[in-house]
């Protein structure tokens, strides 16, 4: 049989009647101009917060790093759950003193977990999303085994749209990891006659812990506006 | 599976008696059409994302080549592989080698538009392996043995009772007594049914709403999650693709995605939108071991710079086959194949043939919505009409209609012969009516009249009613 991806080739160029290497295209992928931009009034904030509880999300103010373990106790006392959780190998959630009796372990989900604390790469204003990167802090099993996804965002990390996501992550990772997940809102279906019902086979509940960041990060943040 | 297009006729009468169908459908058009009404009334630059997206798939078509060459070198740069397919076999072939070659037993799939396509659960099955559909209207279609109904909602021909009854059947074990009415009940039996075979899966197979030539990613769009975990946590993920899925870089992606949910079900963004690039990096803590990409041809190379080139901006959102009167009478199996609906009666003729998808072009008032609508501004009704054409030039159309058509045509190319014959035929029919204004039935026309009446003409035509108001 013949080479299909040359049979391919074959049949796209000699319908547009040119060569691949059009050298006029090439620099159109690396200019990275964008689309219509969405506009709004609100503040970034505002706006996050406001598409974060209109697909069903929580959230709750955290008032610096070292209160994370706090606002997770409220959360987990508010669900009725016990303290178990997965947690991301975060840094920022590495030195976290949890309540004495806790069963906090630091790893990939596995099916039976029930709560899972992850931090996010940064938050979208546009659409209340959440992105979250694949990497050794941040196991994407997290992301969607656990019942109750609870996630980190420090204040200073919400851009207003996605395309401003994308330049942040070439800015500060250099390229893609294997999985970019924009998460927004918990797992849903409209499978059943087009009720929906939240949880289908992702997290029944999305719960995010809004930072504070800490005083040296703001600091950075401010100098590099 | 063997597409029965060409007995569309009966499939829509059998659609239109089945009483539960009907409850279906009345049930999920109304939802869909408002939802997306809402979504976009909602964003003042819609109109002008959707001019942007199609000027995005204008220009990478355009560039086809050059663009699938790039991903390909991106996706080899992140330790991925490509398998190029001609045919829905050579995919196919392609997958199964993929699964023999890891010693896989258990494959789980998301939804893939392209699966159904290449029909790869036959395939596999027939192969040896278990696949379990995880999307939750595809697993109730899958444990149905039927084909799915809707290019975004695959069981929405089916009412809470059916699945109910589906589960029971299915998932019957001794000492099993968990009630099943309530669609909270019957979304977590399919969570705790199909949590396991994701933990179990050797073979994670997904679909593609997009590629990008930039990174070398696929793309995947849900809001059930099962995507990702198919994603995840197998050892191996093949995502399936066709090759104008393509487009240049990230910023492309963001306009088509601002298009694609909202014209879907009317969300801004899905719930999951996923960005795969490669396999897992040797730090990872988790995901596949092996990342592949199947990408299917299957005719679509031979519609570019044709007829049908406006096809291939299609995204596949389903909005077409919501608003459209046809599909939302009859609904998607009547159409005999795996694409229903507008979109599909004209990627079906071209996929399986103008013989066998003949009746689908022909299943459609031409009444424009799916234009309207589509975020793509794929002039749908004149690729339909476009196949109407080909069908009378290759003498597809029943003796009947073509004589009719070319009766017509005779007429209406000598304009004072026309003018006579319905100056004739509108007196002939004013004169039969007996001044009742209209007729509960007509020989010939038993079809139409059966539904509603024919209003009678008043005696004259209009050309000659215009020439005497001219004069007086």
């Amino acid at each position: 049989m013949a080479d299909p991806r040359a049979a391919i080739l074959g049949r796209l160029s000699a319908a547009l009647g040119h060569a691949a290497d059009a050298p006029a295209v090439a620099p159109r992928i690396d200019a990275h101009a964008r689309g219509p931009q969405p506009m709004w009034t609100e503040s970034v904030r505002g706006r996050f917060l406001a598409k974060l509880e209109k697909v069903a999300g929580t959230w709750a103010d955290v008032a610096a790093p070292e209160r994370i373990a706090e606002a997770v106790a409220d959360y987990l006392a508010v669900q009725g759950l016990p303290p178990r959780l997965c947690a991301a190998p975060h840094p920022l959630l590495a030195g976290l003193a949890w309540p004495q009796g806790w069963e906090v372990e630091s790893r990939r989900a596995a099916g039976d977990d029930r709560v899972s604390l992850v931090v996010a790469f940064c938050g979208i204003a546009e659409t209340g999303s959440l992105m979250l990167l694949s990497a050794p802090e941040s196991p994407t099993s997290l992301n969607f085994l656990p019942d109750d996804f609870l996630c980190v965002l420090p204040e200073n990390r919400i851009v207003p749209r996605l395309e401003d996501a994308w330049a942040l992550l070439r800015d500060e990772r250099g390229g893609m990891p294997r999985a970019v997940n924009l998460v927004t809102g918990p797992s849903r279906t409209a499978d059943v006659e087009q009720t929906i019902q939240l949880g289908a086979h992702g997290p029944r509940r999305l719960h995010v812990l809004l930072m504070k960041p800490p005083a040296q990060q703001a600091l950075r943040a401010r100098a590099g506006d | 599976m063997k597409p029965t297009s060409h007995a569309f006729a009966d499939n829509a009468h059998r659609a239109l008696d089945d009483a539960t169908l009907q409850q279906a459908l009345a049930k999920a058009g109304v939802g869909f059409v408002a939802k997306r009404r809402a979504a976009v009334a909602e964003l003042p630059e819609f109109d002008a994302l959707r001019q942007a997206g199609r000027a995005i798939k204008d220009h990478t078509l355009a560039h086809l080549d050059h663009y699938l060459l790039r991903f390909e070198e991106t996706l080899q740069a992140a330790g991925g592989q490509l398998h190029w397919a001609e045919t829905p076999d050579a995919a196919c072939a392609a997958v199964l080698e993929i699964c023999r070659d890891a010693g896989a037993s258990i494959v789980a799939k998301g939804k893939s538009m392209v699966g159904e396509e290449i029909a790869l659960n036959d395939a596999l099955e027939g192969a040896g392996f278990e696949v379990v559909e995880t999307d939750l209207g595809e697993y109730i279609i899958q444990i149905a043995h039927e084909p799915p109904s809707h290019i975004i909602a695959p069981a929405v021909h089916k009412t809470r009772a059916q699945i109910a009854a589906l589960f029971e059947a299915h998932h019957r074990q001794p000492g099993l007594a968990r009630p099943l009415e309530s669609v909270p009940q019957i979304v977590d039996e399919a969570r705790e049914v199909l949590r396991e075979k994701f933990l179990s899966a050797d073979v994670g197979i997904t679909g593609a709403n997009f590629l990008i030539a930039e990174t070398g990613s696929t793309v995947i769009v849900t809001n059930e999650g099962n995507g990702d975990l198919s994603a995840t946590l197998p050892r191996v993920h093949i995502v399936l693709a066709s090759i104008e899925k393509v487009v240049p870089n990230l910023e492309d992606a963001s306009v088509l995605l601002r298009l694609l949910a909202r014209s879907a079900t009317g969300q801004e963004i899905t719930s999951y939108t996923s960005f795969f690039t490669g396999p897992r990096r040797s730090e990872d803590p988790d995901g596949p071991e092996e990342f592949h990409v199947v990408l299917l041809d299957n005719g679509r190379s031979r519609l570019l710079g044709g007829a049908f080139h406006d096809m291939l901006r299609c995204i596949r959102c389903g909005a077409c086959l919501n608003h459209c009167p046809v599909y939302g009478a009859v609904g998607g199996h009547a159409y005999g194949w795996v694409y229903p609906g507008p979109m599909g009666a004209v990627l079906t003729p071209l996929m399986v043939g103008l013989e066998e998808g003949a009746p689908l072009p022909n299943a459609s008032t031409l009444c424009g919505r799916c234009e309207e609508v589509c975020p793509m501004a794929i002039p749908l009704p004149k690729l339909l009409r476009e196949h109407r054409r080909q069908e009378f030039d290759r003498g597809l159309v029943a003796g009947r209609s073509r004589w009719a058509l070319a009766a017509w045509a005779f007429l209406a190319r000598r304009p004072a012969l026309y003018r006579l014959a319905s100056r004739a035929g509108a007196r002939l029919l004013h004169k039969l009516s007996r001044g009742r204004g209209r007729f509960a039935k007509l020989p010939l026309a038993q079809a139409w009249t059966a539904a509603r009446d024919l209003p009678a003409p008043q005696g004259d035509t209009f050309m000659a009613q215009w020439r005497r108001s001219k004069r007086g």
